[in-house]
C-alpha cells in the first residue's frame, strides 16, 4: 500500500513557481529523502503535504484517502506528523507539556470535565503524562521534563521535537533537517535514533537532509529536487552516480565558489 | 486528585478573606467609600481576568474588554428592571445571562475578527468597542428604559461583599482548573506558535473563539456586578479608556497568571482610587496623564508584566505537582 | 432634481470630509507600510497640527502660508521625536510591545495636552481668518472654505507624489517597505528613511488638522480619536501599505460617512465605520488596490 502519493504537485506564488510537477509515492515503511539545493522546494513540499500550503495543481493522497488541501489541523488525527526546519517548539511551555499537547489534542475530556476536575479530565491528564514521559525517555530527555522548552540547548530541542511529532502516533513521519546544525558524532546518534523510531513505532519516513551521511544510510529511496522539478529519483547507489543530480550540486558548488 | 482537594486551599484563603473583609465592613472601621472600591476591586478582577484568558494566555490582543462588561451591565440593570428584581437570590440567573449575553455576543463577533493578526485586531475590537458605545449611547431610541445619553438611573443596590466574594472565588476557580487543563495548554501553544498548533491536532479557531468567548463572558458578569454596585450606567463608563485599565491590569500583573490579575486588580484600583484622595484638587487631572505613561515604561521594562506565568501557591492557585 | 441636487451637495461634503481623511490615512499607511506599525498616536498628532495652526492664526496672527508650513514643521517634529523615543528602542521586540506602547503613546498626548496647564479639555473655537462664502454650480453650492480643501489637498499630494516617487528619500521609503532586510544591505539608511517616512507621514496629518478646523471650527484635545481611526480604516480600505489607497479610501469613507448621515440618520456616523470595517476583513482584507496575499 502506498502510504503517500503525490501527484503533479504543483504550487506557485505570485509569479514563482516553487514546486513543479512533483510526481513521487512512498511505500508504507520505506524511508525515502528528498534531497536538493536549497531554494530546491523541499519543505515547500512538507507544507502542501501537511495543508499548510493549498496546490496550485496536482493531489495528494495518504493510504489512498485524498488530502489535497486539507486543514492544516487535520493531518495529525489521520497519522501524519513533522518537524520543521526551524524548530516550533511551544517555547514557553516545559518539555514536558510539549510532547503532553498532541496526545492531549486527540480529545478525552471537554470543558465541562476541566472545570470540575472530572474523573474523565484526570484518567485522560495521568495518561497523557505517563505516555508523555516514555516519548521523552526515548531521547533521553526525562531528566529535564519540567524545564522551559525554550531553555534547552540546540540539540536536546531537536530530539524535543521529535518526541513531540511522535506523540501524534503517526504513521507517516514528516521529518525537516533534522541534522542541520550538527557535529558528524551527533548525526550518527540522530541517525540511530530515526532508525529505532522507525521501527519500533513502524513508521513510514519522508526526509528532507542536506547531511549526505545522513540521508544516504537512512533512506531507502531517494528524490532529488531542483528548481522545484524532479530530477532524478532513486536508491543512494543509482543517485550518487545520476549526471543531472551531480550537475544541480556541482552547480551550486561552482556558484559557491564565486 | 477530585476537584474539592485540589480547590480546599483557595477555598480556606478566600473564608478567611471574607471574614476579613466582613469584619471590616460591618465594624464599622470602613466608610461606605472604601466598601464599595473594595467591591469594585473584585469586580473590576473578574473583567481583567477574562482579558487575561483572551490575551495573556492565548495572545489576542482586544482592545475592547470594556465592551463586553458595558454589554453585561446594560442587560442586567435593564432584566432587573424589567423583572423588579431587588434581591440577591432572584439576581443570581441575571447575573448568568448577562454573562451568556456578553459571550454570545462575544463568541459572534469572534468569527470574523479573530483570525486577524495582533494589529488588526486590536483595531477591530476597538472598532467594536466604538460600535458598542454609539449603540448605547443612542439605545434610548430602542429602549426607553436604557437611557441612552442620559444614563441608565435607578438600577437596585444589589451588588455585596456576600455576592462578589463568592462570585470571584468561583469564577477564579473555574478559570483556574481550566487553564490547568489541556484547554490552557493550547491556548499558550497558539500564543506560542500558531501554526505548529494546528499542525499538532489543535484546532486553533475554535480554541481561540473558545479563550475569546470565554473572556467575553467574564466581562459580561462583571460588568453585572458593576451595574448593581454603582447604580447607575453611563454609556461613557465603558470605553477605550476602561479597556485601557483592564489591559494595565493584565500587563502589570503578568500575562498567563491569574495570581498576578489579582495582585495587580487590588493595586491598581487602590492606586488610582489613592490618587483621588492623595492628590490636591489641582493636580487631579495629572491622574489620566500617568497612566499611558506607566504603559509605556512597562512596554520598555517588562512587557510581559510581573508575575508571568507564575501562579501563587499561598492563595492556593498554583498547580498542584 | 431636488434628489439629484441634494446628492450632489452631499457628495461635495463627503469629498471635503474625505480629503481630511485621506492626508491622515496617508500617514498611517506609510508608516504601516515601513514599520508594520499601527501609528496609534497618529490621529493626535493631526489634532496637534489642528492647535498650531490655532495659535498662529488666533494668538500670532500669521499669514496662511506661514500657518500651513509651521504646522507641516511642527507635526513633522512631533512625529520624528514620538518614533525616535518611544518606537525606535523597541524595533527588536515583539509586535505587541510597539503596538501597547503607540498606545499609551495616543493617550499620553492627549491627556498631556488636555491637561489645564496646556490646551485644557475644552472645545476651542477655530479661527476663519476669512469670511465664508458659497459659489453657486449648477446643482451644487461650493463654499470658499472646501475650495481651500481640494486645492491644498490636491497640492499636499503632488508634494507628497514627489517626494515618494521622484527622491532618493522617497525611493529609499518604497524599498524598505517592500523588505527591509535587503534594503538595508543595499545600502539605504534604515533609520534615517523610518524617520523621513514618519516626518511625511505626520506633516500630511498637520495640514489635515488646519483644513478640518477650517471645515469644522470646533477642536479639542480629544479630536483626533475618531478621525483617527476612521483613516486608519480608509487606509486599510483602500490598500494597507499603498499610497494611492490611502487616498481612495480616505475620500470613500468620508462620503460614506456624509451619505450615512444625510440619508440614514447622523447618530450611526460613527458607529457604521465598524461595519465598513467587518467588511472589508470579510471580503477583501488586502484593501482595494492589495494584491492577495497568500496566507502562512
Amino acid at each position: 500500500m502506498k502510504a503517500l502519493e503525490c501527484d503533479g504537485l504543483k504550487k506557485s506564488f505570485g509569479g514563482v513557481l516553487a514546486v513543479d510537477d512533483l510526481t513521487f509515492s512512498v511505500e508504507e515503511h520505506e524511508a525515502v529523502g528528498i534531497i536538493g539545493p536549497n531554494g530546491a522546494g523541499k519543505t515547500t513540499v512538507f507544507n502542501l503535504i501537511t495543508g499548510l500550503y493549498r496546490p496550485t495543481g496536482g493531489r495528494v493522497r495518504f493510504f489512498g484517502n485524498d488530502i489535497t488541501a486539507i486543514d492544516p489541523a487535520r493531518p495529525a488525527g489521520l497519522g501524519i506528523a513533522r518537524t520543521f526546519q526551524n524548530l516550533r517548539l511551544f517555547g514557553s511551555l516545559s518539555v514536558l507539556e510539549n510532547v503532553m499537547v498532541p496526545l492531549l489534542a486527540k480529545g478525552g475530556y471537554g470543558p465541562a470535565g476541566a472545570v470540575l476536575q472530572s474523573r474523565r479530565y484526570a484518567a485522560a491528564e495521568r495518561a497523557a503524562r505517563e505516555r508523555a514521559m516514555e516519548l521523552l525517555s526515548l531521547f533521553r530527555l526525562t531528566g529535564k521534563a519540567s524545564l522551559r522548552a525554550g531553555s534547552l540547548p540546540y540539540g536536546e530541542q531537536r530530539r524535543l521535537e521529535m518526541s513531540r511529532a511522535l506523540a501524534v502516533s503517526p504513521r507517516l513521519l514528516l521529518i525537516d533537517e533534522p541534522g542541520a546544525g550538527m557535529n558528524p558524532k551527533e548525526i550518527e546518534g540522530l541517525l540511530a535514533d530515526i532508525r529505532e523510531i522507525k521501527k519500533a513505532f513502524a513508521l513510514t519516513i519522508l526526509i528532507i537532509e542536506h547531511q549526505m551521511k545522513l540521508v544516504m544510510n537512512l533512506s531507502d529511496r531517494l528524490v532529488v529536487m531542483d528548481f522545484g522539478r524532479k530530477i532524478a529519483e532513486g536508491t543512494p547507489a543509482e543517485i550518487k552516480k545520476d549526471r543531472l543530480v551531480i550537475q544541480a550540486y556541482l552547480g551550486e558548488e561552482k556558484e559557491k565558489t564565486c | 486528585m477530585t476537584l474539592l482537594s485540589s480547590a480546599r486551599r483557595l477555598i480556606i484563603v478566600s473564608a478567611v478573606a471574607y471574614l476579613l473583609l466582613k469584619g471590616l465592613f460591618l465594624s464599622g472601621l470602613a466608610t461606605e467609600y472604601l466598601q464599595q472600591i473594595i467591591l469594585y476591586a473584585l469586580i473590576v478582577i473578574i473583567g481583567a481576568l477574562g482579558l487575561n484568558v483572551i490575551y495573556g494566555y492565548t495572545g489576542q490582543f482586544s482592545l475592547g474588554q470594556a465592551a463586553f462588561y458595558g454589554i453585561g451591565a446594560y442587560t442586567s440593570a435593564y432584566l432587573t428592571h424589567v423583572f423588579s428584581v431587588g434581591s440577591a437570590l432572584p439576581f443570581l440567573p441575571i447575573l448568568l445571562v448577562s454573562g451568556l449575553t456578553s459571550a454570545l455576543i462575544g463568541y459572534l463577533i469572534g468569527f470574523p475578527i479573530l483570525r486577524l493578526r495582533d494589529d488588526f485586531l486590536a483595531i477591530a475590537t476597538l472598532g467594536f468597542g466604538i460600535f458598542v458605545r454609539v449603540f448605547l449611547d443612542n439605545s434610548d431610541r430602542l429602549i426607553d428604559a436604557l437611557g441612552g445619553a442620559r444614563g441608565f438611573v435607578g438600577i437596585p443596590r444589589i451588588t455585596s461583599l456576600d455576592l462578589v466574594l463568592p462570585v470571584v472565588v468561583i469564577l477564579v476557580l473555574a478559570t483556574r482548573n481550566v487553564i490547568f487543563s489541556k484547554y490552557g495548554l493550547f491556548w499558550q501553544c497558539i500564543k506560542d506558535d500558531e501554526l505548529a498548533s494546528s499542525a499538532f491536532g489543535i484546532n486553533t479557531g475554535r480554541m481561540k473563539s473558545m479563550a475569546f468567548t470565554y473572556g467575553c463572558f467574564l466581562a459580561g458578569v462583571a460588568g453585572a456586578l458593576y451595574a448593581h454596585l454603582y447604580t447607575f450606567l453611563h454609556p461613557s463608563n465603558f470605553d477605550f479608556l476602561k479597556s485601557i485599565d483592564f489591559l494595565i491590569i493584565v500587563i502589570v500583573g503578568g500575562m498567563g497568571s491569574i495570581t498576578g490579575t489579582i495582585a495587580a486588580g487590588l493595586v491598581w484600583v487602590g492606586f488610582i482610587e489613592g490618587l483621588r484622595i492623595v492628590l490636591p484638587t489641582g493636580l487631579l487631572e495629572y491622574r489620566w496623564v500617568f497612566i499611558p505613561l506607566l504603559l509605556i515604561i512597562l512596554m520598555f521594562w517588562r512587557p510581559n508584566g510581573l508575575m508571568a506565568g507564575k501562579e501563587s501557591k499561598l492563595l492556593g492557585i498554583a498547580k498542584a505537582p | 432634481m431636488e434628489l439629484l441636487s441634494y446628492t450632489l451637495q452631499q457628495l461635495i461634503n463627503g469629498l471635503q470630509l474625505g480629503a481630511v481623511y485621506a492626508l491622515i490615512a496617508l500617514g498611517y499607511t506609510m508608516v504601516y507600510g515601513v514599520l508594520r506599525l499601527i501609528n496609534f498616536a497618529h490621529g493626535d498628532i493631526f489634532m496637534f497640527g489642528a492647535f498650531v495652526g490655532y495659535f498662529c492664526i488666533s494668538r500670532w496672527h500669521l499669514p496662511i502660508y506661514l500657518v500651513f508650513m509651521i504646522a507641516i514643521g511642527a507635526c513633522a517634529v512631533l512625529g520624528v521625536l514620538v518614533e525616535k523615543i518611544a518606537y525606535k528602542p523597541l524595533r527588536a521586540a515583539p509586535r505587541i510591545s510597539l503596538l501597547i506602547t503607540a498606545v499609551g503613546v495616543s493617550l499620553f498626548l492627549e491627556y498631556f495636552l488636555s491637561l489645564n496647564a496646556m490646551f485644557t479639555p475644552n472645545y476651542i473655537a477655530f479661527p476663519r481668518p476669512f469670511d465664508v462664502a458659497g459659489y453657486d454650480l449648477f446643482l451644487v453650492t461650493i463654499t470658499n472654505i472646501q475650495l481651500i480643501i481640494f486645492s491644498v489637498t490636491a497640492a499636499t499630494l503632488f508634494v507628497l507624489y514627489l517626494l515618494v516617487y521622484r527622491t532618493k528619500q522617497g525611493r529609499a521609503m518604497r524599498a524598505l517597505s517592500h523588505d527591509q532586510e535587503t534594503a538595508s544591505l543595499m545600502g539605504v539608511n534604515v533609520n534615517a528613511t523610518i524617520s523621513f517616512t514618519f516626518a511625511v507621514g505626520t506633516a500630511c496629518a498637520g495640514v489635515g488638522g488646519i483644513l478640518y478646523g477650517f471645515a469644522y471650527p470646533q477642536i479639542n484635545v480629544f479630536m483626533g480619536i475618531m478621525p483617527g481611526i476612521k483613516s486608519f480604516i480608509a487606509a486599510v480600505l483602500g490598500g494597507i501599505g499603498l499610497v494611492h489607497g490611502a487616498v481612495l479610501g480616505g475620500l470613500l469613507i468620508g462620503v460614506s460617512e456624509v451619505f450615512v448621515s444625510a440619508y440614514l440618520s447622523s447618530t450611526f456616523r460613527d458607529g457604521f465605520i465598524f461595519v465598513i470595517l467587518l467588511l472589508v476583513l470579510l471580503f477583501r482584507p488586502n484593501g482595494i488596490f492589495g494584491r492577495r496575499i497568500e496566507k502562512v
